[in-house]
């Protein structure tokens, strides 16, 4: 471990300077500083206590890490807070990329611009332990005969319309917290909810929560897989692109994901 | 033969409408020819009318409005009754009844200060978060609720200046034919009364068909929320703008049957 530490410390010294003379200079929003915006507010495990600047989170660790990929120190990162439709509506941005589990899906990438992606989030079916009790398990049939809920602003949408199919129509909700209360009052049996997030909640918010089994995210068809947002046509999106495969290469990328969200293994899979 | 006194007006009249149409014509031009010379306009025009995903997805919101009116349907007369027994509350005139009174005026006073939107939540999570079994916790029953619960102070408040807008002489007379207090309502203020308040009322059933959309919050798929996953998978705000012409297709022509109305009362009036 404190070998792979150093390799990626030396590594980032060693391409800072470099990275940054010759990518991101003059491209950013403000002069040698990286504005990077996150949801308000930002949910774990992406971002511990919705304090992105401790570096704590996955999320956060992964934008420090771009950033100082890119050359920038941890003081020049900025961050600000956005909504989902700030992130994608026509104009100019006031943050250089946006971070908050966006989904990379082409017809969003027509509008805006995509990193590679960072992450490839399986789905995962939040439920409680009543509804388990009931005889709730992850076979599509007792799936389809649930009461369906989720955010209204994610993947999971689609994804319950095409793989679950549920026999009544979902509940829709503005956000996590929402789909949370609305399962408490007992007028949803499940929600869809990428790993992470569902396991979080199971654990945290939701007092009998059970995450029932996950979707895996290596799926045929529509893998989720998560970016970082850029305005349409932003020239940073190069350099943070090489400091992502620079990072997936050199095998940091992963040990973030080890260290936040390494409590994913071991959930059921579907099908 | 026109008189010269008629040559005159029509000239007047004919001056005006070549002026009105021209420069309704200018500004029209103006907004047509202006604005997509700013500099976002192609961003926006592909972001807010982009005619493919609106031919995407107007069909779906039009499924997703019958919900919107579903709602409407089943929470207007509900709001008529409840805001009609509010405002006799309020007009309880019995020494006896001030509690009714007080009650009506507490009422208007907490629905008509909180926001809509605040009332669907509380309501829409809080009372089925008490453990009501299936169905009775339903989103749309609570937000149905929420919705006569606030739409009903407003409308209590129109009933009641209707009610005193009958002048009380009316109902020394109907007390001098022997009626009594619950006649003298019935029979002879509140006719007057409702229809006097007829465009009012008017007027506030047709925000309530714009608010039904805020039960989305719950979790009903509506056609605001239906609008709002389009736009999620799309990255593109057009789907709100369809759904903003559904709305419009319905609330325009009542808006305009409302003021029919209220000119006609006020044509009777004079």
């Amino acid at each position: 471990m404190r070998l792979l530490l150093t390799t990626i410390l030396s590594s980032l010294v060693a391409t800072g300077a470099f990275a940054q003379n010759y990518c991101a200079a003059g491209k950013t929003l403000l002069d040698n500083k990286l504005t990077v915006a996150t949801g308000n507010p930002a949910y774990f495990p992406w971002v511990m206590d919705d304090a992105p600047e401790s570096k704590n989170g996955f999320e956060a660790a992964v934008v420090y890490a771009v950033a100082n990929e890119m050359g920038f120190a941890d003081s020049a990162v900025v961050w600000t807070r956005s909504s989902f439709d700030q992130a994608i509506q026509p104009g100019v941005k006031d943050f250089d990329f946006n971070v908050q589990q966006f989904s990379i899906t082409p017809e969003r990438d027509e509008i805006v611009d995509f990193s590679a992606p960072y992450y490839a989030a399986a789905m995962a079916v939040l439920t409680r332990k009543t509804v388990v009790d009931k005889g709730a398990d992850t076979s599509i049939g007792a799936l389809k005969g649930l009461i369906w809920g989720a955010d209204a602003n994610t993947t999971a949408v689609p994804m319950l319309a095409d793989i679950v199919q549920p026999d009544k129509e979902p509940l829709l909700y503005g956000d996590n917290a929402d789909v949370v209360e609305a399962m408490k009052a007992n007028q949803i049996d499940a929600a869809l909810f990428d790993l992470p997030t569902a396991l979080y909640l199971s654990a945290v918010v939701l007092e009998d929560g059970v995450v029932l089994g996950q979707f895996p995210a290596e799926r045929s068809e529509n893998p989720d897989e998560f970016g970082l947002l850029f305005e349409e046509g932003n020239p940073l999106k190069e350099c943070v692109d090489a400091a992502l495969e620079t990072l997936k290469q050199n095998g940091t990328l992963a040990a973030l994901e080890t260290e936040w969200l390494s409590a994913t293994t071991g959930v059921p899979v579907i099908e | 033969m026109p008189t010269r006194r008629q040559a005159y007006e029509t000239r007047v009249k004919r001056r005006s409408a070549v002026i009105a149409g021209g420069s309704t014509l200018g500004v029209l031009a103006a907004i047509v020819l202006l604005v997509p010379l700013a500099p976002g306009w192609p961003g926006v025009k592909k972001s807010f009318f982009n005619a493919e995903v609106f031919a995407k997805t107007f069909p779906g919101l039009l499924d997703a409005f019958v919900w919107d009116v579903a709602i409407f349907l089943w929470s207007a007369p509900l709001i008529f009754l409840l805001g009609l027994l509010i405002a006799l509350a309020r007009d309880a005139r019995s020494p006896a009844l001030y509690p009714l009174r007080l009650f009506g005026m507490f009422y208007t006073d907490i629905f008509r200060g909180v926001p809509v939107i605040l009332v669907i939540y509380l309501i829409g999570f809080g009372i089925p978060g008490l453990g009501l079994p299936r169905p009775w916790n339903s989103p749309f029953i609570w937000g149905t609720v929420a919705l006569v619960l606030t739409y009903s102070a407003y409308v209590a408040e129109v009933f009641r200046t209707g009610i005193e807008s009958v002048h009380q002489s009316q109902r020394a007379a109907a007390a001098s034919l022997g009626l009594v207090n619950k006649d003298v309502m019935r029979y002879v203020i509140l006719p007057q009364a409702i229809r006097k308040v007829v465009p009012a009322n008017m007027n506030l059933f047709i925000a309530l068909q714009k608010d039904v959309a805020l039960l989305s919050f719950i979790g009903p798929v509506e056609i605001f929320r239906q609008a709002g996953v389009y736009k999620s998978l799309l990255a593109n705000f057009t789907p709100y703008v369809g759904a903003a012409l559904i709305f419009l297709a319905i609330t325009i022509p009542a808006t305009r049957y409302a003021d029919y109305l209220l000119a006609k009362q006020l044509r009777e009036r004079t």
